[in-house]
This record gives C-alpha cells, structure tokens and sequence, in this order.
C-alpha cells in the first residue's frame, strides 16, 4: 500500500506540464484550438466542484449536527444517565458500554487477527489453502453488515445462549471486522523486509523466535493501524447491535461482559426513531453522535500517529 | 583435463570438506561438482564473476540457501566431520556455530545493544551481567566499541554504514561461533570503510575460520591466505592467494585476475 | 576465555531443549486454528442462512414470494418479496446515481488535474468521509436532506426512497472515487504524454485515454459500491420507513431487504414463526446478491486488467 502510494506520488512529481500556447502554433483551426481549451477548463472546474462537494457535505453534516447539539451536549449529558425525559438523559451508561464493547473487540479481533495474518504469510505453503483461505477473508469483508447481525443472533444469541449481552455483541463485532485487522497485519508482515529475516535466520533462530522477536516488532506499527481503523469501524457499527435485540432502554450501567447493555450507535438509533414522540430526542441525537465523532476522531488521530511516528527506519 | 587444484587442503586442519557438491534452482544447475575443503583459522577468499554461483555457494555453507525455494542440492558438506545436510543436524544449531555477514548491512530497528544481544538472548541467555560482558566483548572484537560505547541504547540505524556492517560482526561474535561468512560485506561500503573491514578481518582470523566472497581481487589478494576462483558454477582453481595471484594455473584464472573479463 | 565456553554451552544446551522445539511445533498449529475463524465464519454464516431459509421456503410457495404482497403479520400473511427486491434496487439505483458521476469525476480531478498539495489536502476529507458510521448519515438523511427535499418536492413523505437514496450515494463517493482513482493512477505517464504530444488538451486525454485504459479497475469500483448500496442498512431503515408496498414512486415510504431484517428481528418474530424463518429467506437472498456483486468486481479488475 504505502510502496504504491510512492510510486504514484512520483509520478505526479515527474508529471510534466505542458505550455498550452505553443499549441496554437501548430494548429491553424485557431478558433477550434480556443474552444478546446475552454471545454478543457471548463470540465476542470466541473471536476473540482464535485471533488468539492464531498468537502461541502462533510461540513454541512459537521455543522448541522453540531448546531443541533448544541445546549444539550454537556457534562452532565456525559455524566448522567438514561432517561425518557430528554432534559435529564445523559449517556454515561452509554459510553460504558461501547468502551465495553471494544474491550471484548479488540483482543479478540486482534489476537485472531494477527494469527490468522502470522499463518497465512509465515507458514501457509503459498498453494490452494492459502489462496482459498485469502479469498475467503476478502469476501467475508463484503459481506453486509446485518448479514452478521442474522450470525450473531443465531450462534451467540441463540445457540450459545449469550442473547444480547456484551459479550454476544462483542463476538459478533469482532467477526465483523476480523478481515480489517487481517489484511492489514497481513500487508505489515509483507512488508518486513527479508534482510531482517536473514539476519535472525543466520544466527541460528527458529522461524517463531525470528516472528516473534524480529517480524512483529517491525511489523507492529501497520497492525497498530489496522487494528485501530477496525475497531473504529466496530464502535460505530450499528446494524448487527440492533439485530441481535440490545433492548431500548437500559437503565443499569453493565458490570460484567454476560449484561445486556447499549451503545453510542444504538441509542443513536432509538433516539432517531423516536423523534416523532419526542422531538428533542434529535438533538439528544445529535449530541450522542458528536460524543462518537469525536471518539472516532480520537481513534484515528491515533492511527495516524502511530502511522507516522514508526515510519520505516531501515 | 586434471582440475590444478589442492583439493585437501594439505598441512590444514579442515572444517569444511565439501565433497560432490551439486545444487540446482529449479531446473538451472549453480553449482557444479564442487569439491575442496576449507581449513581452520584461515580466511579462504571466493572471487569469481557475478552470477559465478559464489553467493550460492557460501549460503549453502549455512544452509541458508534453503530460504529460496525450489532449491536442490546433491553431494555433501563435512562441517568437522559431519554432513551438514544429514537429517540428524539441526540447521538451528549450524547456524550458531557459522555467523554470516550480509552484503548489505541489515542490523534491526532496534538499539546497538539489543543487536548485539539478540543472538544470545534468543538462545536463552537473560542475565543482565552476562548480556552486557557479551556486548562489551563482542563489540571490542568488531573494533566498534570505542565509537558506540555512549550510545548504546541509539538506534543502529543512526551509525554509519561501515558501523552498522562491524555491529553485524559483533552481532554474530555474540554468539561465538567458529566460522565467520561473509558475502560481499564491503560491496556496499566507501574505500575507509572498506580499509577498517579489512582490518578487522585480519584481527578476527586469529581466533575465527572466515570465508569471504568478493568480488574484488584485490580485496582478496589483501586479506585471504586461500582463493578459490569460481566460473560458472564450477571451481576453477583453489590454493594459495599467493600462488594463485602469481602464478595462475588455468587460463581463465588468469584472465580475470588480469581483468580480461569478469 | 572462561566466558567465551560459557556462552557456547549456553547455547549448545538451550538449542537441544525439548521444550523450544515443542513451542516450534505447537505455534503453526495455533496459527493454523486461528486463520480457520475466518473459514468457519462463512461456514457459519451460510448454514445459519441456508438452514432457517429452507424451512421458509419449504412452507411458502414459490408463487407467493415471488409475488408483489408483503404482509408477514397480518392474519393471512403473505411472504411475497418483490416489494423489498424493489426498494432495495430503487435506493441502490438513486445511491449510484449520486455516487458514480460525482465519484468518477472526484476522481478524475484527484488524478488528472489536482496538484500534489491539493491531493494531499482532499484525500483526507474523502477518508474521513469514508468514515463517518453510517447510523450518522441515516440521521443525517433523515432530519436534514429529508426535510430540505421537502421545500423542493412538497408531496415528499418523511420517510421516502430519494433522500436515504442520495445519503447513500454520498456515503458511496470515497469508494468509488478512491478505487477508480488508483485505476487511473495506474495508467503509466507515458500513455498520457503519448496523447499530449499530439496537442490533446488534458480532457481529451482523460477521455480517450486514461479512463478507457482504467476502465476496469472503474468499472469494478462501481460494482463494489453497488454491493455496499444493496447492503447498507441504517440510512434506509430510518430515512425510508417501513411500507411493504411494491410501487416505484420515490417520493413514497419503501423497505429495502436489509431494513425488512432489521426490523423483524428487532420486532417479536418470535423464534420459529414463518415470518422469523423470512428474515433468514431475505438474509440468504441479499447474502447471494451481495457476494455475487464483490466476485463480479474482483472478476473484472482481474480479467480486463491490462497489462502496461
């Protein structure tokens, strides 16, 4: 990813630029030439607008839900606790039990992850195995997100009796973004350079103390990443939550991964719902999803920093 | 036509007696019938043109050769006595006893200090008395000691070249092993650099077998005291560097030593 | 010299240990274990859906669900699945409608025409956007675009197809935009000097040789975003509501596939009732569509790559 991202950025830099002026010279359709390089110009502009209007649509979205927050996103909103009265709603329990939630994701995703990575580029022989156990992975990755939803509900919820518990809602998340975390240990571990397993290799390590002590490290920073951009996937996943039933309202803040709990997307969600009883539940809305953007803000403020803080030093 | 080679290495108390060695990848042939022996305490010197199959040669002499896949090989290497490809020999415990010096220098993204313990820490050493005497000692061996001895936690990456190649050294001298290979280790390295290898190659054979590829005559006219001169796959002529650079037997030793090609 | 046999001894009979080799032995294993997770997920998913929609299918005639009335609770249910196949290509149709033109033409400026510090500015704004969750965009759609379509198009319900559908496309844009982007990336200078020697001015060149050379790897992006269309959930089930008609006007309420699962199982379909077992009929159908979609696109960026 990042040895393509060089190879494109260099070839943007030896992009020449090309005197239009000189064109006019060898064309004697002047008028024809002008009308070119109108439309040229014209569809440039064209192009930057729409360009633009993702920049546009990020911010009326930032703006507008951040003008609705306001006077409802406070301390005592972060502090208080659930209530049918939105004056007196605050999400405490709420963040709890993403930050909850996340507990159980990340180990898992990233112990599964890294392993599943550690097997497919260090000892899967590179034959069908591998090659069908690759596939597989990218396709779970599009397999949409309520489709997991229907897998939790069934195997966690039902099946292991788990029902809508933390842990229920955690498995299933972490199943969700498994590829994510795969894939990009996979392409860290890729990109350990092979003179550094030569040099493990030469002094007589065996191929675990060689990942262990010289793959990983190295690798460490791009699983970082990768982890980091999963789980901020997971943290605003909603879909699969709802279908596993996590119940409206929760009072009681969960202690223990086997209680039911809510998340910051789940109540997004019934607060969205319910605006027609209740109008000021959107702006308890609003509120709620500015406190999640600013987690995922968090989150990949991290990631970048990780990102650019290891870079290669080899 | 009766290879001019001293195939048993007369008056030498061998380590490495290399006996029918073949080896193909895939179906091309690299090595062809070598068969020679490497003595103890003495830097034997490999030249020859690239693509001569002398890199392939000195990776099997640690089986990391096995590495590349699609890799056979036929025929033996006595290490001591024993045939290191016997299924008996652990390639683990090979390896600790012949360290390799890469053409590039490849130290890890880690401190000075955690390089030259990763050898032994791997290997189970944890004593913290004991890693640092390792350190110490390996580190004045590789004549690097007096340059780096402040900054022992800095990353290796922040040395020199020349340094990082002589902390490869010390790294594989942690482990004390008897047989040092070294492929290429100054090719990528500028003339003073080069000169302090050099140097430090002369200090090490004292107490080291070591076996060097260049691809500089001169390098091994300078250092070694036996040169095999290697073409196509095949040895050409082995013995004395000194013979062999006066007085080469074979005609197309001569023309590269001459520069006619190569 | 003491030291230096102490080391080697250290070595020698750490190296013989029976307990590293059996460490060497356990950890494929282990990893092995890990990387079947992935394996037994399918597995997992595909039974889950392939089981309970059997036992739908097995009592629900075939004419009926392929008929045009949805109504799993009334007291004569009918299971007829036309009307959500219909409102998911309805939302899917309108999200590509958004998403391709402006996608495509972002990423033709990313490309061909932005500086280097202007990419480095705008490809953050389209990563953030990427990943903004998509219960925001949902509320999003719902009390803004809904209601500002509604100044425009005053016979709009509040919940309707259109405007989930635009929030869709726009959620859609980084996708398609990054992916067609590399593609054209990918298209080697030379190409594009080839055509600027002949006096082509920059949008000829895009036109009549970058974008056909990256055709594939475009057409591919489009197909992804269509599967993320039929697959996404939260915009629609808010934005588009609950009716179980089967018609094409936009501006009406609609339920997409994915929002019919939401809402069964959030609902009390209790466990082992016919419209329970629909929700797994409805999963295995968009399971199939979906998959099918993310294989025609690797399909086509593999096959029609070209070869610079």
């Amino acid at each position: 990813m990042n040895f393509k991202a060089e190879v494109l950025e260099k070839k943007i830099i030896n992009k020449p630029k090309y005197p239009r002026k000189s064109e006019a010279i060898y064309n004697t359709e002047a008028g024809r030439i002008q009308k070119r390089i109108i439309l040229d110009k014209a569809a440039k502009i064209l192009f930057l607008l729409s360009t633009l209007f993702a920049l546009l649509v990020l911010a009326i979205l930032i703006f507008r839900i951040g003008h609705q927050s306001v006077g409802w996103l406070s301390l005592k909103f972060l502090k208080g606790n659930l209530s049918i009265f939105p004056e007196k709603a605050g999400i405490y329990g709420v963040i709890i039990g993403s930050i909850r939630l996340m507990a159980v994701v990340a180990p898992v995703t990233i112990i599964l992850g890294v392993a599943t990575a550690i097997y497919l580029e260090e000892y899967a022989s590179k034959g069908k195995l591998q090659a069908f156990i690759n596939t597989n992975i990218s396709n779970l990755a599009g397999v949409p997100s309520v489709i997991f939803g229907l897998l939790g509900l069934t195997v966690f919820g039902r099946l292991l009796n788990l029902g809508s518990s933390i842990l229920a809602g955690g498995l299933t998340m972490s199943l969700l973004v498994l590829p994510i975390v795969v894939v990009a240990s996979q392409e860290a571990i890729r990109a350990v350079p092979g003179f550094l397993r030569d040099a493990s290799y030469a002094m007589g390590a065996s191929k675990w103390a060689t990942i262990r002590t010289v793959v990983l490290p190295v690798a460490l920073p791009g699983i970082l990443t990768g982890s980091i951009l999963a789980l901020s996937r997971a943290i605003g996943e909603t879909a699969p939550l709802v279908v596993l039933g996590i119940p409206t309202l929760i009072l009681k803040i969960p202690t223990s991964i086997m209680d039911d709990f809510t998340a910051l997307p789940i109540q997004i969600y019934y607060w969205t719902l319910d605006t027609v009883l209740t109008a000021e539940y959107a702006n308890l809305a609003a509120a709620t999803i500015i406190v999640l953007l600013v987690m995922l803000f968090l989150m990949n403020s991290t990631a970048i920093f990780i990102r650019n803080k290891f870079q290669k030093r080899y | 036509m009766t290879i001019p080679i001293d195939k048993n290495n007369k008056g030498q108390n061998v380590i490495y007696d290399v006996k029918n060695l073949d080896l193909w990848y895939g179906n091309d042939q690299a090595l062809k019938n070598l068969d020679f022996a490497i003595g103890e305490n003495e830097v034997t010197a490999i030249i020859g043109p690239s693509g001569c199959g002398k890199s392939t040669f000195i990776k099997t002499l640690n089986r990391m050769i096995e590495m590349i896949p699609n890799v056979r090989t036929s025929g033996e290497i006595l290490y001591r006595g024993t045939n290191i490809f016997d299924k008996s020999v652990r390639v683990e415990e090979l390896r600790t006893k012949v360290g390799m010096v890469f053409q590039k220098p490849n130290p890890f993204p880690k401190s000075i200090y955690e390089n030259v313990v990763y050898g032994p820490k791997i290997h189970g050493i944890r004593n913290k008395k004991q890693l640092m005497e390792i350190v110490e000692t390996s580190l004045k061996s590789a004549a690097l000691w007096d340059e780096v001895k402040d900054r022992l936690h800095d990353n290796a990456y922040g040395l020199s070249g020349g340094q990082q190649q002589r902390l490869c050294i010390a790294r594989c001298l942690a482990i004390q092993p008897d047989v040092l290979l070294m492929d290429e280790p100054t090719s990528a390295l500028d003339p003073i650099a080069t000169h302090r290898i050099e140097e430090l190659i002369e200090e090490l054979k004292k107490n080291y077998t070591i076996v060097i590829v260049t691809h500089s005559m001169h390098q091994a006219g300078r250092i070694s005291d036996k040169t095999a001169f290697f073409l196509s796959g095949e040895i050409i002529e082995f013995g004395k560097t000194t013979v062999i650079f006066s007085n080469p037997k074979d005609q197309r030793t001569e023309d590269y030593i001459t520069g006619r090609f190569g | 010299m003491d030291k230096t046999v102490r080391v080697k001894d250290i070595i020698k009979k750490n190296i013989n240990s029976n307990k590293n080799r059996q460490i060497e032995k356990i950890m494929p294993t282990l990893f092995f274990l890990a990387a079947t997770i992935s394996i037994l997920t399918t597995i997992g998913i595909v039974s889950t859906l392939v089981v309970d929609a059997y036992k739908f299918f097995r009592q629900v005639p075939i004419k009926e669900v392929f008929s045009t009335k949805l109504a799993p609770l009334g007291s004569n249910p009918s299971f007829g699945i036309l009307p959500l196949i219909n409102g998911t290509v309805i939302t899917s149709i309108i999200a590509m409608g958004v998403a391709i033109p402006i996608g495509l033409t972002a990423a033709i400026y990313l490309s061909e025409y932005a500086s280097e510090n202007c990419r480095k500015a705008l490809k953050p704004i389209m990563e953030l956007l990427a990943g903004i969750p998509t219960i925001v965009y949902g509320f999003f759609a719902y009390s803004f675009v809904t209601p500002l379509l509604m100044t425009i198009i005053p016979d709009l319900g509040a919940k309707n197809a259109l405007s989930p559908g635009i929030v869709m496309g726009i959620m859609i844009i980084p996708l398609v935009a990054s992916l067609s982007e590399d593609a054209m990336n990918s298209v080697p200078n030379a190409m594009r000097e080839g055509a600027l020697a002949l006096g082509s001015t920059k949008l000829e060149v895009t036109i009549k040789v970058v974008v056909p050379a990256a055709i594939s790897g475009i057409i591919a992006s489009f197909v992804l975003g269509i599967s993320r269309a039929i697959g996404e959930t939260m915009i629609v089930v808010i934005a588009s509501g609950s009716s179980k008609n089967f018609t094409f006007d936009v501006t009406k309420s609609i339920q997409t596939m994915t929002a019919y699962i939401v809402e069964f199982t959030s609902g009390d379909a209790g466990s082992g009732t016919l419209g329970y077992y629909s929700l797994y009929a409805v999963g295995l159908i968009l399971f199939v569509f979906t998959l099918l979609m993310n294989l025609l696109a690797r399909y086509i960026s593999r096959r029609y790559r070209e070869e610079y």
